[in-house]
C-alpha cells in the first residue's frame, strides 16, 4: 500500500499517494493546471513550462515533475504565474501555423485549451514580433500526417517511439529551428518509423494526425491480427469502420498497438467481401439464398461419411466457431478429421511441450516478461510478427532485464541485446545442448528443483556431458565461450524467460528444438515461477482457442484425448463418437490427392498460399469431390470450391478469442456485415440443423460458450459477463478463481507432477550443396499478415517494405552479380519462382529470405515433416539463384 | 622505481633546463600561442640551431597567459636568471639565437621580464610586471614552464603528491580538508564542492560517477583548455582524488571536440600516468559534438549517454541520479586543478586567498578594447578596477571604459560607474552578472549595448537546445526585437515587451542557458536604458555602431584630399577634387567602412544618426 499525502493546493486540502507529482495531485482531484508536455503514463518531460506552480517559499517548480510531500503548500493560480504562462502560451501561439478550424484536432487541441483558459488575445499576440516555424508537412505515411507548422515540441512523440524502442523520430536542430525529425530529416517513410501511430495517439495538438475519417461511435473488442491479443476500441461511422485505437485498459497491450491494429482494419468495409451463398455450377458461381446453400450441403454432405470427410477450422475465427466445427465434424460427420493451421505453427510447442510439462501453451504471461531479469529469444522476429510483445521485451530491457537473442538473421531486437548469437539456420538443439552443458559444466543447475520437480535428470545429463564442444562449435558456428558466456547468463538470473516463435518450430526437427528449450529452462528452474518460463508466441488471434476447442485429429476440446475422454463427450453430446484418430492438415491433402478424403469443409483458411510445397495442395483441391470454402473474401482456396459461403469478419460478430498467453478476451459486433453475410457458428448450426443432427440449437455465442464451459475444465470458471474487462488466462476452473498468470505453480500438469527432461535429436532436412548453396529462410513482415486475405485490401501498407521480394545479403549480391531490383530464379527440389532482389546486411552471407506473404514461396518450400508433430519444415530450404 | 625515486630522477631532469650546461629555449606553444605564430617561430630556430651547430633544448610549454605578447620564448642559459620575450618575429628570434645564445647578450628588444625557477620556486622581474603584479597564479603556476607533455615536469613540481596524500586519507578527511579550503565549484555556480562530493559519496549505489566537465563553450574564454593545455596532469589528479574519494567506478572527461590539442595533451599525460601506475580509476575522454548546451550538467551527461544533449529538470541532482542514473560528481576543469593545487600545496595556502564567501583564486580570460589581454588568475575579491586598469593596462586607443561583460552570455553588462566591485561570487550576483567560468570582456564607449545584448541574445538563441518553450521561443522573440531596434524599426513598446519576455525566460526557464539567457537584455537594460530609448525614439546609435543608425563623414580639417577614400569607395559615395577636403553622398553610402580602413590621415568619423 502506497502512503497518503495531504497537500495544499491553492488552500484546498487534496489527498494523493506518495511518489505522485503535483499535476498527478491536481489531475486526481479534477483541478486543471495548464499543461501541454505531460501525459499520464509517459515520463514528466519539463518542456512546456506551463504547469509552473508556486512552492510556499515562492519557487517555481513544475507540478507536472515534482513529488508531493506530505503537508506542502502549493500555489497553482497567481497574477504572476498567469503572467508567465500567457507569455509562454502567447509565443507558442505566435509561432504555431493554421487555421484552427480545418484542424483535425480541433476540439481536442491542448493548445487551444490553454489558450481559452488563460484568455489570450490580440492584445497578447499583436506585441510579439511574427515569426513563422518551419511550416513543412511530411505525408509520405500512408496513415498519418506530420504537420510541423502546428509541432509545440512536447516531445511526448519522441518519448513514445522511444518507449516501443524504434527511435525513429527525435529532437533535430536546436535554438529556434528545432523540430521533430527523423535521421537526417527524411521523410518518415524513408525513415526506420514501423508505422505503428503511437506518436499520433500522444499528440496533443494538430502536429500527428490520421488520415483517417473521425470515428460517430467506439467499440471495444479484440485486435484480429495475431496472437497477442491486443485490445482496441473500434471506431465506426455509420456502418464503417474508420479507425482504431488501442484500449488503454487492456492488460495485453495497455493502449499500445502496430501499424496493423491500428491502421489496417478497414479491410472489413471492402467492396470485395463476400456477400452471397455462392454454389459453382458449369465452373461458374452462382449466387443463391441461404436456405438453398444450405440445403445444398445438408443433400451432399449426407452422402459422405467418416473418413470421406475433413474439416479445417480457422485460428482466425471465435472460440465458439471452431467448438462447433469440431462439434460438426466429430458429430455428425462422425469424422476426427479435423485439424487446423497450428499444423503449420506450433504444433511442435504442443507435442513437445504437452510431453515434457503437461500443457502446450505459454507457460508465463506477456508482462512478466516485463520484470524478467533474462530473456532469451530465440527464433522469433518479435518486432515484425509480435510487435507489441516487442515493446515490452525493449522496455524490460531499458529497466535493466538482460536480453540474449538467438536468430540467424541479425534482427531489430538484437539493438537491444546483450549477448547476440548468430547460429547457423537450423543448428538451435546443439545451440541450446550446448548451453545446457555449459550450464553443467559451471554447475548452476537448480539442484533443488532437478530432485523434486523432474525426472529424467541423470540421463539428460549424461547425454549433454558426451557432446563435444568441437562439434557443437562446427555445426552452430558459435564459440563456445559465447555459447558459454550467454548460458551463464541465462542461469545465473533470478528469473528468465524463453520467448521462441516459428524459428523453433518450422523445422524439420520443430519437436526437438522444443525439447532442448524445455530442458534449458526446467536445467535452471525456470518454470513454474513468475517472469520465468517457456513461451511460445502464437502466431494467429485465436489459435491457442482454436487447439484449445479441439479443432485437433486426437483430442477434444480441452485436451481430451479421443481414447480417454470419448465417453464422457458421448454422453454431452449425447451421440456415438469415432474411435480412430483423424488426419493431421498435411495428411488431409496427401489423402484427397488419393481420392480417400471426398468432402473438405474450409473455414477460414486459405492453405493454397499457406501449406508447404503447395503444387500438392493445389492437387488436393482438385481431386476433392466436394469442397465448402467459408470465408469473408473470394481466396485463392475459394476458386476450387463447390460451395462458397459469406462469413462475419471479427467485427460483426460476438465471440471470444483466447490470446497466446491464454487470455480468453471478448469480441463484440460492432458493425453490420454485408449482405448476407452470417457468422460461422450460425452457418454450423444451420448445416447441422438441416442434416437432421441434434445439438445445435444456440441462438448466439454465449450458450455455445457455456457449453463449452462445462466441457473444458480450464474454461470451467468463465462466463461472458466474468470476461467483460480485460478477459481471463486460463486455466480459471471454478467462478471465483481468477484465472492463472503463469501455470505449473504447484506441479507440473503430467501424470506424476514432475516434468520430464526428454532427449532431442538433432537433424538437418536439406543442407546446402553444389546444386542449391543458398538457404532460403521464409517469415513474416510487420506489414503484411499471412496469405494478405485482410491485409491485400489496405492499400496503404502497400507503401511499406516490398513483401515480394527475395532479400539476400549484399555480398551474395556482388558474388552472383545482381544488383537490387534485378530477377533471380529462386529454385529449389520442389519448384522455382522469379522474385526480385532486395539487399538486406542483417542476413547472413549465404541466406536468403522471402516473406510468405508472397504466394509461390511456398512453391519451393517441402512438405517433409517433423516425424513427432507433422510440421512442416517450412523455415528452410536449400535454393538456387539464377539471375536472370 | 618507487616514486620518491621517480621524483628524484623527474627533478634532476626538469631544473636542469633551468641551471644546465645546455642552453633552454621554452617556446610557449598552446593553442593562443600557434594562432600568434609559435610554429613557425619554433621553425625558425630550429633551423637556425642547426645552421649554427648549436646544442640547445627546445622545449615546448603552455601558455603564460600574456596573450598581448604572443609568441613567447623564454631563453634559459647557464645560472643566469631567463628572459622572457614577446611578441617574437622571426627576425627578433634569429638574433636571440645569435645574441644572447651564442654570444650571451640580452637582446633589449620585447623583453617581457626575467624568470628563474628551482626547487625554491619562481621568480624574476616578470612576474613584477604590471600585467603579473597583481596576478596569482596558483592554477596556473606551471602553464609556460613545464612542457605539458612530459609528466616528469610535473612530478618535478610536486605533482602527484597530492594524489598519494589523498589516497592515505579516508574520504571524510578528504571532504574536510576541501571543506576547509573553502573551495567552490569553477564552473560558475560557485556551489561548494565539498559538499557536492559528500552528497555524492553518501547516495546509497554501488556505481558511481566522476566527470570533469570541459565543455567550455562561451564566447571568448579560453581558460579551461589554457589549463588543459599547459598543464594536464593537474586536472587529472584531482579527477583521480575525486574518483577515490566517492568511489567512483569510471571517469569520464567531456571535451570540446573544437580542443584538438588539449585532448592530445589529455591522452597523452594518461598514457603517461599508466605508465607509472598511478592510474587507478579508468579515465574515458568523451568528444563533444559542438553544442553550447552540453556544458549544462544534465544535458553533458545525457550526451555522454548517447543522447541528444538536453537538460533535464534538477532536481534529482547528478549526486543522486546522474550519469546512467547513478550518484555522479560533475566538477569544472579548473575545480579539480583546484583540488589537486590544495592537495598538493595545503589548504592554508589556498584558503589564506580571497575572501570570506569566496576562497582561492580564479582565472579569467581578460579580453575586448584593453591593452593587455591574457589569461589571468587573481585572488577572489579583486576589483574589476584593478584587472581592467592594473593588470589590463586600461582601454586601448585612449578610450573610455563603458562596461564590463562578465560571465559570458550568462552574464551581464556591469557599467563603468560599477568598476569598484570586487569580483566574487555573490557580489557580481547581486549587481546583476555572474561570475561563469571566467569570461571577462571589457568594452570601451565605441562598443553599443545594445549590440552587445544582440550579440548575445543570437548566441544563446542558436545554441538553445529547444526544449523548453520559454528558451526556445523567449530568446527567439528578444532577439527579434533587438534585431529591429539595431536597424531602426524598435517601437516603444518594445521596452516592455524585452522586459516582459526576459522576465519570463529567466523565471521560467529549464535549466542554466534558459535561465541566464536573459542576463545581458535585462542587465543593458538597467544600466543602459538610455541607448534603447536613443536607438528607438531618435533613431541613432549613440556609440555609432549599428550601421542603420550611424553614418561616416569626413572630417573638412583632417582630410587633405588624397583620393584614396575616393578611390576605395565601391559605390562612388565619395566626391571630391585633389588636395581638397571630399565629402560622403550620404544617400549613397553603403556604411562599408572602406573609406575609414584606407584614411590614413584619421579624418572619416564615425557619427551618430543616420545621415
Amino acid at each position: 500500500m502506497k502512503r497518503r499525502m495531504e497537500i495544499i493546493l491553492d488552500g484546498q486540502r487534496i489527498r494523493v499517494d506518495e511518489g505522485k507529482s503535483i499535476l498527478d495531485a491536481a489531475l486526481e482531484n479534477n483541478i486543471y493546471i495548464p499543461h501541454l508536455c505531460f501525459r499520464p503514463g509517459l515520463d514528466a518531460f519539463g518542456a512546456c513550462r506551463l504547469c509552473l506552480v508556486e512552492t510556499l517559499d515562492g519557487r517555481l517548480v513544475t507540478a507536472c515533475e515534482t513529488p508531493v510531500e506530505d503537508g506542502m503548500q502549493v500555489i497553482s493560480d497567481s497574477d504572476r504565474l498567469n503572467r508567465i504562462r500567457r507569455v509562454i502560451a502567447s509565443l507558442l501561439i505566435n509561432g504555431h501555423v493554421g487555421d484552427c478550424l480545418k484542424c483535425p484536432r480541433s476540439g481536442e487541441c491542448k493548445l487551444e485549451d490553454i489558450s481559452s483558459y488563460l484568455g489570450i488575445n490580440d492584445e497578447d499576440l499583436t506585441k510579439l514580433r511574427e515569426f513563422k516555424i518551419d511550416d513543412s508537412i511530411d505525408d509520405s505515411n500512408p496513415f498519418f500526417l506530420k504537420d510541423n507548422g502546428k509541432c509545440i515540441l512536447c516531445g511526448l512523440c519522441v518519448q513514445s517511439c522511444d518507449i516501443i524502442g524504434v527511435n525513429a523520430i527525435d529532437f533535430t536542430f536546436r535554438g529556434a529551428k528545432t523540430k521533430i525529425g527523423t535521421f537526417m530529416d527524411k521523410p518518415l517513410i524513408d525513415s526506420i518509423c514501423v508505422s505503428c501511430g503511437e506518436c499520433v495517439e500522444t499528440c496533443p495538438v494538430g502536429a500527428l494526425v490520421k488520415k483517417s475519417e473521425k470515428p460517430s461511435r467506439e467499440v471495444k473488442t479484440v485486435c484480429p491480427y495475431c496472437g497477442v491479443g491486443c485490445g482496441i476500441y473500434l471506431g465506426i461511422r455509420g456502418d464503417r469502420i474508420v479507425s482504431a485505437r488501442g484500449d488503454p485498459e487492456n492488460p495485453v497491450n495497455n493502449g499500445r498497438l502496430c501499424v496493423k491494429g491500428r491502421f489496417a482494419l478497414n479491410f472489413v468495409n471492402s467492396s470485395e467481401r463476400l456477400e452471397k451463398p455462392l454454389i459453382k455450377e458449369d465452373n461458374e458461381f452462382k449466387e443463391v439464398e441461404w436456405d438453398e446453400a444450405i440445403a445444398f450441403i445438408a443433400d451432399k454432405l449426407s452422402k459422405y461419411n467418416g473418413d470421406e470427410f475433413a474439416a479445417i477450422a480457422s485460428a482466425k475465427c471465435t472460440n465458439e466457431e471452431n467448438y462447433l466445427l469440431q462439434k460438426f465434424t466429430r458429430t455428425v460427420m462422425k469424422s476426427n478429421n479435423i485439424d487446423h493451421c497450428a499444423r503449420l505453427c506450433h504444433a511442435p510447442s504442443l507435442v513437445a511441450l504437452s510431453e515434457s510439462l503437461g500443457s502446450g501453451a505459454m507457460t508465463n504471461s506477456i508482462n512478466e516478461l516485463k520484470k524478467a531479469s533474462c530473456i532469451l529469444a530465440i527464433g522469433t522476429n518479435t518486432t515484425e510478427t509480435h510487435p507489441v510483445i516487442a515493446y515490452k521485451v525493449i522496455e524490460a530491457v531499458k529497466n535493466g532485464s538482460k536480453l540474449i537473442v538467438v536468430n540467424p538473421t541479425r534482427i531489430e531486437l538484437v539493438r537491444h541485446a546483450d549477448i547476440y548469437l548468430r547460429n547457423k539456420p537450423g543448428t538451435d538443439v546443439p545451440l541450446i545442448l550446448g548451453m545446457c552443458k555449459a550450464i553443467i559444466e559451471k554447475n548452476l543447475i537448480d539442484h533443488e528443483f532437478m530432485k523434486k520437480r523432474t525426472e529424467g535428470f541423470e540421463s539428460f545429463k549424461e547425454y549433454v556431458y558426451d557432446l563435444e564442444w568441437d562439434e557443437i562449435e562446427s555445426i552452430t558456428g558459435i564459440s563456445r565461450d559465447k555459447i558459454r558466456e550467454a548460458a551463464i547468463l541465462y542461469a545465473s538470473s533470478p528469473a528468465a524467460s524463453i520467448i521462441y516463435a516459428m524459428g523453433i518450430t518450422q523445422h524439420f526437427n520443430g519437436t526437438d528444438n522444443v525439447f532442448a528449450l524445455s530442458n534449458l529452462a526446467l536445467l535452471t528452474g525456470n518454470l513454474g515461477r513468475a517472469n520465468t518460463g517457456i513461451n511460445p508466441l502464437r502466431g494467429q488471434n485465436n489459435v491457442q482457442g482454436a487447439s484449445d476447442m479441439g479443432a485437433l485429429p486426437d483430442l477434444y476440446p480441452g485436451y481430451q484425448s479421443i481414447d480417454d475422454a470419448r465417453e464422457k463427450f458421448e454422453k454431452k453430446w449425447n451421440c456415438k463418437l469415432p474411435k480412430e484418430k483423424g488426419l493431421i492438415l498435411p495428411k488431409i491433402f496427401e489423402r484427397a490427392c488419393k481420392g480417400k478424403i471426398k468432402a473438405l469443409y474450409i473455414m477460414g483458411e486459405n492453405p493454397i498460399l499457406s501449406e508447404a510445397d503447395i503444387n500438392n495442395v493445389e492437387e488436393a483441391l482438385k481431386s476433392i469431390e466436394f469442397l465448402i470454402v467459408q470465408d469473408i473474401f473470394p481466396s485463392e482456396t475459394s476458386k476450387f470450391a463447390d460451395v462458397i459461403l459469406p462469413a462475419c469478419s471479427f467485427a460483426e460478430k460476438d465471440g471470444t478469442f483466447t490470446n497466446t498467453e491464454r487470455r480468453v478476451q471478448l469480441i463484440k459486433s460492432a458493425v453490420r456485415p454485408p449482405g448476407d453475410a452470417k457468422p460461422d457458428w450460425w452457418i454450423i448450426c444451420k448445416i447441422a440443423e438441416k442434416m437432421g443432427v441434434p445439438g445445435f440449437e444456440f441462438e448466439n455465442p454465449r450458450e455455445i460458450f457455456d457449453e463449452i464451459r462445462e466441457l473444458v475444465p480450464a474454461y470451467g470458471g468463465m462466463s461472458y459477463k466474468r470476461l467483460e474487462n480485460g478477459g481471463i488466462q486460463w486455466p480459471c476452473r471454478s467462478r471465483d478463481d481468477p484465472g492463472t498468470v503463469f501455470l505449473y505453480k504447484d506441479g507440473f500438469t503430467r501424470e506424476n507432477g514432475r516434468a520430464k527432461f526428454i532427449l532431442p535429436s538433432f537433424r538437418l532436412f536439406e543442407t546446402p550443396d553444389e546444386d542449391y548453396p543458398f538457404i532460403l529462410i521464409t517469415g513474416r513482415s510487420l506489414y503484411q499478415y499471412h496469405t494478405r486475405t485482410m491485409t491485400s485490401k489496405i492499400k496503404g501498407l502497400e507503401e511499406f517494405k516490398d513483401w515480394k521480394s527475395l532479400e539476400m545479403n549484399p555480398i551474395d549480391g556482388e558474388k552472383l552479380g545482381v544488383r537490387e531490383g534485378d530477377f533471380v530464379l529462386v529454385k529449389s527440389r520442389r519448384g522455382s519462382v522469379k522474385a526480385k532482389v532486395r539487399f538486406n546486411e542483417a542476413l547472413m552471407e549465404g541466406v536468403t529470405f522471402m516473406s510468405f506473404h508472397f504466394a509461390p514461396v511456398n512453391r519451393l518450400t517441402s512438405s517433409v515433416r517433423d516425424p513427432l508433430s507433422g510440421m512442416p519444415a517450412l523455415k528452410v530450404s536449400c535454393v538456387d539463384l539464377i539471375p536472370q | 622505481m618507487n616514486f620518491e625515486e621517480l621524483v628524484q630522477e623527474a627533478k634532476k631532469e626538469y631544473y636542469s633546463i633551468f641551471q644546465g650546461e645546455l642552453p633552454a629555449i621554452l617556446i610557449g606553444s598552446a593553442t593562443c600561442g600557434i594562432s600568434a605564430g609559435a610554429n613557425e617561430i619554433t621553425k625558425v630556430i630550429e633551423d637556425e640551431i642547426t645552421r649554427e651547430n648549436i646544442e640547445a633544448r627546445i622545449i615546448p610549454v603552455g601558455c603564460i597567459g600574456s596573450c598581448y605578447a604572443e609568441p613567447i620564448i623564454g631563453i634559459f642559459k647557464g645560472k643566469k636568471e631567463g628572459v622572457l620575450y614577446g611578441p617574437v618575429n622571426k627576425n627578433l628570434a634569429k638574433k636571440i639565437i645569435k645574441e644572447n645564445i651564442m654570444e650571451d647578450k640580452t637582446v633589449k628588444e620585447n623583453i617581457l621580464g626575467t624568470i628563474h625557477v628551482n626547487e625554491a620556486g619562481t621568480g624574476g622581474s616578470f612576474f613584477e610586471s604590471d600585467f603579473m603584479r597583481l596576478q596569482s597564479r596558483q592554477i596556473l603556476r606551471r602553464c609556460g614552464l613545464i612542457n605539458p607533455e612530459d609528466i616528469n615536469h610535473y612530478l618535478a613540481t610536486g605533482g602527484y603528491t597530492g594524489l598519494l596524500k589523498a589516497l592515505e586519507m579516508g574520504a571524510d578527511e578528504i571532504i574536510n580538508t576541501i571543506k576547509k579550503s573553502g573551495l567552490r565549484g569553477r564552473g560558475g555556480a560557485g556551489f561548494p564542492t565539498w559538499l557536492k562530493w559528500n552528497l555524492c559519496r553518501q547516495s546509497n549505489s554501488q556505481e558511481k560517477y566522476i566527470i570533469c566537465n570541459a565543455d567550455e563553450g562561451d564566447p571568448g574564454a579560453f581558460m579551461n583548455r589554457s589549463l588543459l593545455e599547459g598543464d594536464p596532469h593537474s586536472v587529472l589528479e584531482g579527477i583521480l582524488i575525486g574518483a577515490h574519494t566517492i568511489k567512483a567506478k569510471k571517469a569520464y572527461i567531456y571535451c570540446r571536440a573544437e580542443y584538438p590539442a588539449a585532448l592530445k595533451k589529455l591522452k597523452k599525460a594518461m598514457k603517461d600516468l599508466e605508465k607509472i601506475g598511478l592510474l587507478n580509476t579508468e579515465i574515458v575522454i568523451k568528444k563533444g559534438a559542438g553544442a553550447f548546451v552540453c556544458g549544462e550538467e544534465t544535458a553533458l551527461m545525457a550526451s555522454i549517454e548517447g543522447r541528444r544533449g538536453m537538460p533535464r529538470t534538477r532536481p534529482p541532482f547528478p549526486t543522486t541520479k546522474g550519469l546512467w542514473g547513478k550518484p555522479t560528481v560533475i566538477n569544472n576543469v579548473e575545480t579539480f586543478a583546484a583540488i589537486s593545487l590544495i592537495f598538493q600545496e595545503g589548504v592554508e595556502q589556498f584558503s589564506s586567498m580571497g575572501t570570506e564567501s569566496s576562497k582561492g583564486t580564479k582565472t579569467f580570460s581578460l579580453v575586448g578594447d584593453i591593452k593587455r589581454t591574457g589569461l589571468i588568475e587573481v585572488p577572489l575579491g579583486t576589483t574589476l578596477k584593478e584587472v581592467i586598469f592594473d593588470i589590463g593596462g586600461g582601454i586601448k586607443n585612449g578610450e573610455n571604459l563603458k562596461a564590463v561583460q562578465i560571465g559570458g552570455p550568462s552574464g551581464g553588462c556591469l557599467p563603468a560607474s560599477m568598476i569598484d566591485t570586487e569580483i566574487d561570487y555573490d557580489s557580481l550576483t547581486s549587481a546583476g552578472a555572474i561570475m561563469g567560468s571566467g569570461g571577462l570582456v571589457v568594452l570601451s564607449d565605441n562598443s553599443c549595448m545594445v549590440e552587445i545584448a544582440r550579440y548575445f541574445l543570437e548566441f544563446t538563441q542558436r545554441e538553445s537546445c529547444g526544449k523548453c518553450v520559454p528558451c526556445r521561443l523567449g530568446t527567439q522573440q528578444m532577439l527579434l526585437i533587438l534585431n529591429d531596434i539595431v536597424q531602426g524599426n524598435g517601437n516603444p513598446e518594445d521596452i516592455e515587451t524585452l522586459h516582459e519576455v526576459a522576465e519570463t525566460v529567466k523565471a521560467a526557464s529549464l535549466c542554466g542557458l534558459g535561465q541566464t539567457a536573459p542576463n545581458p537584455v535585462l542587465t543593458t537594460l538597467k544600466y543602459f536604458m538610455e541607448e534603447y530609448v536613443e536607438h528607438i525614439m531618435d533613431k541613432r546609435c549613440p556609440a555609432a555602431y549599428c550601421r542603420e543608425l550611424m553614418h561616416y563623414f569626413i572630417d573638412k580639417e583632417r582630410c587633405t584630399g588624397c583620393m584614396a577614400c575616393l578611390k576605395a569607395c565601391p559605390n562612388n559615395a565619395i566626391v571630391g577634387v585633389e588636395n581638397e577636403p571630399h565629402f560622403i553622398d550620404q544617400v549613397k553610402c553603403l556604411k562599408c567602412g572602406s573609406c575609414m580602413d584606407v584614411c590614413r590621415e584619421g579624418a572619416i568619423l564615425k557619427v551618430p544618426g543616420p545621415g
